[in-house]
């Protein structure tokens, strides 16, 4: 399947879906405990993602904490 | 009524139809408090100085570092050792010597945040650590402040306005901190030096544009920065009915400090 994430095309091969977990598993997400998951603009619950399927032409973004600045 | 130094000192301003000698006078009547007087903070403490937003507050307990001169560009070799927020006072009266300046020798805290911000009409989170940054969120969400967020890690940065309410809040992307030691942050990641220029100067024009009033705010959106690809992006992000302290049913009432979100650097203070 053909999906957009954060803004590029990506291609998961040989599979016409995949849940949230395992799709955070197949693009290799470092960190995938702590990211943010947005699916076609809705922010994702982290207990939802095993449930959730993502599927061909769906936009994803990952969104990470950022916590530097001052020092 | 502007005096004849400050219409010439502002004169790029003042020609601008946006702001106007009006305008001028919103930015000079304008009170914005800057949260951290580092990375992010330098660039927006700088740049309001200049621009004449007439009361300016920041808070920082730190003392300056020379491995903070490499970004922190409000800072100078000579203030190795001095309180940030005395070093930056020094320059922004430098830059104008008009301007009321509120330095805030402190870190931030459940204890303090609601009186700190409660005199500004615009607050800026230039800080480095996560539970500073839920802290801001949930102080300004429950005072209905707005407010700039801003991120920076390595190459990367993020940004995004807050205005209570009318748009989604930090917690509607972010519902609680990360874990302490999950997240690398300052010291242990590392940070191109040019990063919290770009990020801070958007922060600051936003409190620039929210006091005059003119233009739309980074609302509903996050925006993205890669330093590395030089690439900009926008996400859009849509208010959370589930949101814990903006959605339909809150959870947060009061401000508390998440003091698991301590990261590793907090404990080398």
């Amino acid at each position: 399947m053909n999906l957009t994430v954060n803004g590029k095309g990506a291609i998961v091969e040989g599979k016409d879906s995949l849940d949230v977990n395992a799709l955070l598993v197949e693009l290799k997400v470092e960190q995938p405990d702590y990211v943010t998951v947005e699916l076609n603009g809705d922010i994702l619950e982290r207990e939802n993602f095993a449930q959730t399927l993502v599927k061909d032409g769906d936009t994803v973004e990952f969104l990470y904490f950022m916590g530097g600045g001052s020092r | 009524m502007l005096t004849e130094d400050q219409i010439a000192r502002y004169s790029r301003h003042i020609i601008l139809k946006e702001v106007g000698g009006k305008g001028q006078k919103k930015l000079f009547d304008g009170k914005v408090m800057i949260i951290g007087a580092g990375g992010l903070g330098s660039p927006i403490a700088l740049y309001l100085a200049a621009a004449g937003v007439g009361t300016i507050g920041i808070a920082d307990a730190d003392v300056v570092d020379l491995s903070n001169l490499q970004r922190q560009v409000i800072h100078q070799t000579k203030d190795v050792g001095i309180a940030k927020v005395l070093s930056a006072k020094e320059k922004m009266l430098a830059i104008n010597p008009e301007l009321r300046v509120n330095t805030y020798e402190e870190w931030i805290s459940a204890a303090n945040i609601s009186e700190i911000i409660k005199d500004y009409d615009f607050v800026i989170d230039g800080t480095d650590n996560f539970a500073a940054k839920f802290l801001i969120n949930d102080a300004c969400v429950l005072a209905g402040k707005p407010y700039s967020h801003g991120g920076i890690l390595q190459f990367d940065g993020q940004t995004i306005t807050i205005d209570p309410g009318k748009s989604p809040c930090y917690r509607c992307i972010f519902p609680t901190p990360p874990p302490k030691d999950a997240i690398p942050t300052c010291s242990t990641a590392g940070v191109i030096g040019v990063l919290p220029g770009v990020i801070g100067t958007i922060q600051a024009t936003e409190a620039i544009k929210y006091l005059l009033g003119k233009g739309e705010l980074l609302t509903g959106r996050l925006l993205t920065y890669s330093a590395l690809r030089m690439r900009f992006r926008e996400v859009p992000i849509k208010k959370s009915g589930k949101c814990p302290i903006c959605g339909d049913h809150p959870t947060i009432t009061q401000v508390v400090d998440e003091l698991d979100a301590l990261n590793v650097c907090d404990l080398e203070k």
